[in-house]
C-alpha cells in the first residue's frame, strides 16, 4: 500500500501524485520506473518515477489519462492508497559529465525528462532542454525545467504558446549551432523516433526511453520485449533507456497497439458503468 | 495374489470435456471416501516400502495409507504432514508417475497404489474441516530472510517458523505463491488452495512482504543491515527463453509465462470484470512440450480458441509433462504436431503473427539428457498458420537479484551454486534452493531443497563455524 500525499492536476488530463513509498524513494535513481496496480481487479501499469526525496521517503509520478486504468488513478484523492507500489525498477541513466547535453521532452514525455536533466546538471553538463506539447493547455513544469537547464526551449505544435511547431524543429536548430555531446529524448514513441532519426544524421548519441507494454517489470514475462540493434533486450530489466539509434521502433508501434480494442472495451464499460451510477445517485 | 489386488487402482473422477473446457473450474474431482479407503486396502504395507525413496521428501507412504484404510483420517494427514506441508498441492501437482508410484512394487506386475489421489484425499479433508496450526514453539530472537514466495521459500519458511525462528518472506509480485500462482492454471490447482496454504504459513508466525522486489527495492545488504542473520534465496527460474528466430516479435506471440501470468495471477480469463486483456485468436499454436506447454495449450482452449495445436520437436515419448496431462490435453481436443520445429515467423503488415514456417525433425543420436537429438529433415519446411503464438520451450534464472550479490558463486548456467544438502552457497549464511539452483523442475523437490534449507540454516545459528567459505 503506498497512500497519496498530495495531488496536483497539472492540465486536464495531466495529474501529479506525491505518494508515500519509503523503499522506493530510498533507492530511486534518474530513468527508473515504479509498477502499480489499484485494486484487485486491476492491471500493473508502469510509471516514470518523476521525481523523488529519500528524506522524505516520497515518490512523484506524473501520468497521463489514457485509458481506463490511468483514469481510475485520477479518480484518487489525497488520503487514498494505491493498492501495490513496487519499483525502483529498471537501470538509471548514467551519471556523469558528457558536455553538452540536450534533453528533449514530449507530452507528458517532461515529467521522466526533468530528474535527468537535473543529475545530468548535477554532474557538471551543460543542459539545454526542448519541451513541446500539442497546445499551451498541455504543457506543464515549464519553470521545474528552466530551473535545471541553462537554456530552455518551449513549443507547442499549434503555436497557442512558446515557439509554434514541434520539438524536433527546435533540435534541428540546436544541433546545426551548437556541438551537442548527447540527446536525450522521452516522450510519444514517434517522437523519440524522429528525434533519433534527426540525430543520426548529425552524429550525436541518443538516448530514449521506452514505453512497451509490460506486465510484472522484473524480467519473468517478456512481454516487454524490444529489439535494440538487431537483439532482443527486455525493456524493464535491460532499459527502459536505450540507444535511440538501435532502437527498432516501428516494431514497438505495432507492440504497444496490442491490445487497443480490449482497452477500448474495458474504457467504454468503466464509462457506462460510472454513467449509471452517477443517474442511481441523482445527479 | 487376488487379481483386484494388483489390478484394482480407481480411475480418478473427471468433469467431462464438454463441460470442462468452457470454464477454468478444476478437472480432476477428487476420490470418494469409500473409494480412497478401498484402494488404501490394496496397499501391501510392505516392510521395505520402495515407493517412499521414490518421493524426495520421504512421506512415509504405507503409515498414512495404513491408517487412511483404517478410517483414521485425522492421524493419517498428520503422518504426511510430518514432512510434506503442502500435501493438497502435492497431491495434484506431483508427477507421481515418476516419483512414488513408479517405485511401487505393485507396479512391478499390476498397478500401483494411487498414492498422490490418496494424498490429495486426506488433504482435501483436512481442508473441508478447517486447518489447525500445532502448537508454536518458543521465539527465537534471530532474523531469517525467505527471498521468494514459491514452494521452495514457502516451505523453507513455515519449516524455520515451527523451530521459532523470525522469519519474512519478500516477494517481488503482488501475490505469494510462485509458480503455483502465476504459472500453474485454475483448473489443475485452484488458487483458494494455495491461499490456504499460504495462510498456514503465516499462522506459523511468518510475515510475507508482496512488491518486495530484491535487489531492486533493496540488496541483501539492506536485509543484513536491518538484522537479517541468515538468507535463503527461492527466486525460481522465471526468466522465459525464445527461440530467436525472426519474427518472434510480432504481435501475438507470447512466453508461456506472459500468458500464464496474464491468465492466472491476473485473471484475463474474467476480462472485463478484471482489467489486465488477453489475446487468444482462432488458431493457437504452442511450441514446447513440458507441463508448461501443456497449461497454455489448454488456457488457449478455454479461452476460446476454435483449434489448438502443439508443435514439438521429439516425439510424444519424450515430451517432459505429465502423462496424465497430456491425456487430457489430447481428449479436450489439442494436437500434438510432434517432430517438429518452427524457424520462422510469419506476420501481416500491422505487424501480427499469421502463422510460422517449420521444418520436420528426426531422431538422431542420443544427446547428453539420454534423450535421441532431432535432426532437421532439409527440404520438409511447411507453415502452420496462427493467430496466436506461445513459445513454452523453458525457463532460466533470472539475473536481476544474483547480480547485485557480490561474489555469489553461479555455474555456467547463472544458476546459484549451492551443497545440495544443506543448500549453503558459497557466502556465509546465505543459503538457496528451488529452481533457481537446480534449474526448472518440480514443486516437490523445491519444497525438500526448502526443507533441508531450513534444518541448515538451524545449525548454522547453532555453529556457524561448521559451514566454511568454501569456494
Ligand atoms: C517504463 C515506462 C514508463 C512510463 N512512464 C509513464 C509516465 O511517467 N507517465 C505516463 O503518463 N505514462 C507512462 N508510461 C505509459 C503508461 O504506462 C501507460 O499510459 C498506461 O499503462 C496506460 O494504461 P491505461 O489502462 O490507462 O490505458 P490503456 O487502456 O491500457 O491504454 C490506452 C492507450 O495507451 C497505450 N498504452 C497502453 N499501455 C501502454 C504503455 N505501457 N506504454 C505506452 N502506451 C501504452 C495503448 O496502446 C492505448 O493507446 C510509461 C510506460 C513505461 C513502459
Ligand atoms: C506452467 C508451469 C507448470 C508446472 N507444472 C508442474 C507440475 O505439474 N508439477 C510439478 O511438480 N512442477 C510443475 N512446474 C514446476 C514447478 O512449478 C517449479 O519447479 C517450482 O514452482 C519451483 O519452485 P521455486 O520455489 O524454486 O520457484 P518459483 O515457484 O518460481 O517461485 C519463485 C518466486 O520468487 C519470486 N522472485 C523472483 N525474483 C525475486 C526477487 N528478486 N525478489 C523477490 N522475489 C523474487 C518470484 O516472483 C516467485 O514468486 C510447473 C511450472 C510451470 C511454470
Ligand atoms: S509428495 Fe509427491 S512424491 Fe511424495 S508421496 Fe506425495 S505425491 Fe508422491
Ligand atoms: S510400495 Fe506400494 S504396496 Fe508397498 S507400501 Fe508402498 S504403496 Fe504400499
Ligand atoms: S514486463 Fe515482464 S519482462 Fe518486462
Amino acid at each position: 500500500m503506498a497512500r497519496i500525499l498530495k495531488k496536483e492536476v497539472l492540465t486536464p488530463q495531466i495529474k501529479l501524485m506525491v505518494v508515500e513509498a519509503p523503499w522506493v524513494a530510498k533507492r530511486a535513481k534518474p530513468g527508473q520506473f515504479v509498477i502499480l496496480r489499484i485494486n484487485e481487479e486491476g492491471e500493473r501499469i508502469p510509471l516514470t518515477i518523476a521525481d523523488y526525496d529519500p528524506a522524505l521517503g516520497t515518490v512523484t509520478i506524473i501520468f497521463q489519462e489514457v485509458g481506463k486504468t490511468t483514469m481510475m488513478l485520477g479518480e484518487l484523492e489525497e488520503g487514498d492508497d494505491i493498492l501495490d507500489f513496487v519499483g525502483p525498477l529498471g537501470r538509471e541513466i548514467e551519471e556523469r559529465y558528457f558536455g553538452h547535453v540536450v534533453c528533449v521532452g514530449g507530452g507528458v514525455g517532461i515529467a521522466p525528462t526533468y530528474p535527468k536533466a537535473k543529475t545530468l546538471k548535477a554532474c557538471g553538463n551543460k543542459v539545454t532542454s526542448i519541451i513541446g506539447a500539442r497546445t499551451a493547455s498541455l504543457l506543464f513544469w515549464e519553470e521545474k525545467m528552466r530551473s535545471v537547464s541553462d537554456v530552455l526551449y518551449v513549443t507547442t505544435d499549434d503555436g497557442t504558446y512558446g515557439e509554434k511547431g514541434f520539438v524536433t524543429h527546435v533540435l534541428e536548430r540546436v544541433l546545426k549551432s551548437e556541438k551537442v555531446d548527447l540527446v536525450v529524448a522521452v516522450g510519444p514513441v514517434m517522437m523519440m523516433k524522429m528525434v533519433s532519426l534527426l540525430t543520426k544524421e548529425y552524429g550525436v548519441p541518443t538516448l530514449v526511453s521506452l514505453n512497451p507494454i509490460m506486465v510484472d517489470g522484473t524480467g519473468m514475462c517478456g512481454c516487454c520485449r524490444v529489439t535494440v540493434d538487431g537483439k532482443c533486450r527486455f525493456t524493464c530489466v535491460d532499459g527502459p533507456v536505450f540507444d535511440g539509434w538501435k532502437v527498432d521502433f516501428d516494431e514497438l508501434l505495432a507492440r504497444q497497439r496490442t491490445y487497443l480494442e480490449e482497452e477500448r472495451r474495458a474504457l467504454d464499460l468503466w464509462l457506462t458503468e460510472k454513467a449509471k451510477e452517477e443517474v442511481s445517485h441523482g445527479f | 495374489m487376488a487379481s483386484d489386488r494388483l489390478f484394482g487402482r480407481p480411475k480418478m473422477p473427471q468433469r467431462p470435456v464438454k463441460e470442462r473446457i468452457r470454464d477454468f473450474f478444476e478437472v480432476p474431482l477428487g476420490l470418494p471416501e469409500d473409494v480412497a479407503v478401498e484402494e488404501a486396502r490394496r496397499c501391501l504395507q510392505c516392510k521395505k516400502p520402495s515407493c517412499v525413496k521414490g518421493c524426495p521428501v520421504e512421506i512415509d507412504i504405507p503409515g498414512f495409507i495404513g491408517l487412511l484404510g483404517e478410517g483414521r483420517f485425522d492421524e493419517a494427514i498428520a503422518k504426511i504432514k510430518e514432512k510434506n506441508s503442502l500435501p493438497a498441492i502435492c497431491g495434484r501437482v506431483c508427477p507421481q508417475e515418476d516419483q512414488c508410484e513408479k517405485e511401487c512394487v505393485l507396479g512391478k506386475r499390476g498397478q500401483p497404489i494411487a498414492i498422490g489421489y490418496l494424498e490429495r484425499f486426506l488433504a482435501d479433508y483436512e481442508r473441508e474441516k478447517g486447518i489447525t496450526t500445532p502448537p508454536l514453539p518458543r521465539p527465537i530472537p534471530k532474523k531469517v530472510a525467505v527471498i521468494g514466495s514459491g514452494p521452495a521459500g514457502l516451505t523453507c519458511a513455515g519449516e524455520l517458523a515451527k523451530m521459532g525462528y523470525q522469519v519474512t518472506i519478500f516477494e517481488a509480485l503482488h501475490a505469494p505463491g510462485g509458480v503455483l500462482v502465476y504459472g500453474i492454471p485454475e483448473f489443475r490447482l485452484p488458487k483458494a488452495i494455495v491461499r490456504q496454504e499460504v495462510e498456514y504459513v503465516k499462522s506459523l508466525g511468518v510475515e510475507i512482504q508482496v512488491n518486495m522486489v530484491v535487489g531492486k527495492t533493496f540488496t541483501l545488504e539492506d536485509l543484513r543491515d536491518a538484522g537479517y542473520e541468515a538468507f535463503f534465496i527461492g527466486t525460481g527460474a522465471g526468466l522465459p527463453y525464445f527461440l530467436n528466430i525472426p519474427g518472434e516479435n510480432l504481435n501475438g506471440i507470447y512466453s508461456a509465462n506472459e500468458f500464464l501470468t496474464r491468465s492466472n495471477l491476473m485473471k484475463a480469463y474474467l476480462f472485463p470484470r478484471y482489467d489486465t486483456p488477453i489475446k487468444v485468436g482462432r488458431r493457437v499454436a504452442v511450441i514446447g512440450g513440458g507441463n508448461v506447454a501443456m497449461d497454455a495449450a489448454r488456457t488457449a482452449l478455454r479461452l476460446g480458441a476454435e483449434e489448438v495445436c502443439l508443435v514439438y520437436r521429439r516425439t510424444k515419448k519424450e515430451m517432459p509433462a505429465r502423462i496424465e496431462e497430456i491425456e487430457r490435453a489430447e481428449e479436450e481436443g489439442v494436437n500434438c504436431v510432434i517432430l517438429t520445429t518452427p524457424v520462422r515467423f510469419v506476420g501481416n503488415e500491422n505487424g501480427w503473427v499469421t502463422g510460422m514456417e517449420c521444418i520436420q525433425m528426426e531422431l538422431g543420436e542420443p544427446d547428453e539428457s539420454g534423450r535421441r537429438r532431432p535432426v532437421p529433415i532439409p527440404g520438409s519446411e511447411f507453415i502452420i498458420p496462427a493467430d496466436t503464438v506461445v513459445v513454452a520451450i523453458g525457463q532460466g534464472p533470472n539475473p536481476l537479484l544474483l547480480e547485485t550479490i557480490k561474489g555469489l558463486a553461479l555455474n555456467k548456467r547463472g544458476y546459484i551454486v549451492a551443497d545440495p544438502e544443506t543448500g549453503a552457497t558459497n557466502l556465509r549464511g546465505v543459503f538457496a534452493g528451488g529452481d533457481i539452483v537446480t534449474g526448472a523442475a518440480t514443486v516437490i523437490s523445491a519444497m525438500g531443497a526448502g526443507k533441508r534449507a531450513a534444518r541448515a540454516i538451524d545449525r548454522f545459528f547453532q555453529d556457524p563455524d561448521s559451514f566454511p567459505q568454501w569456494r
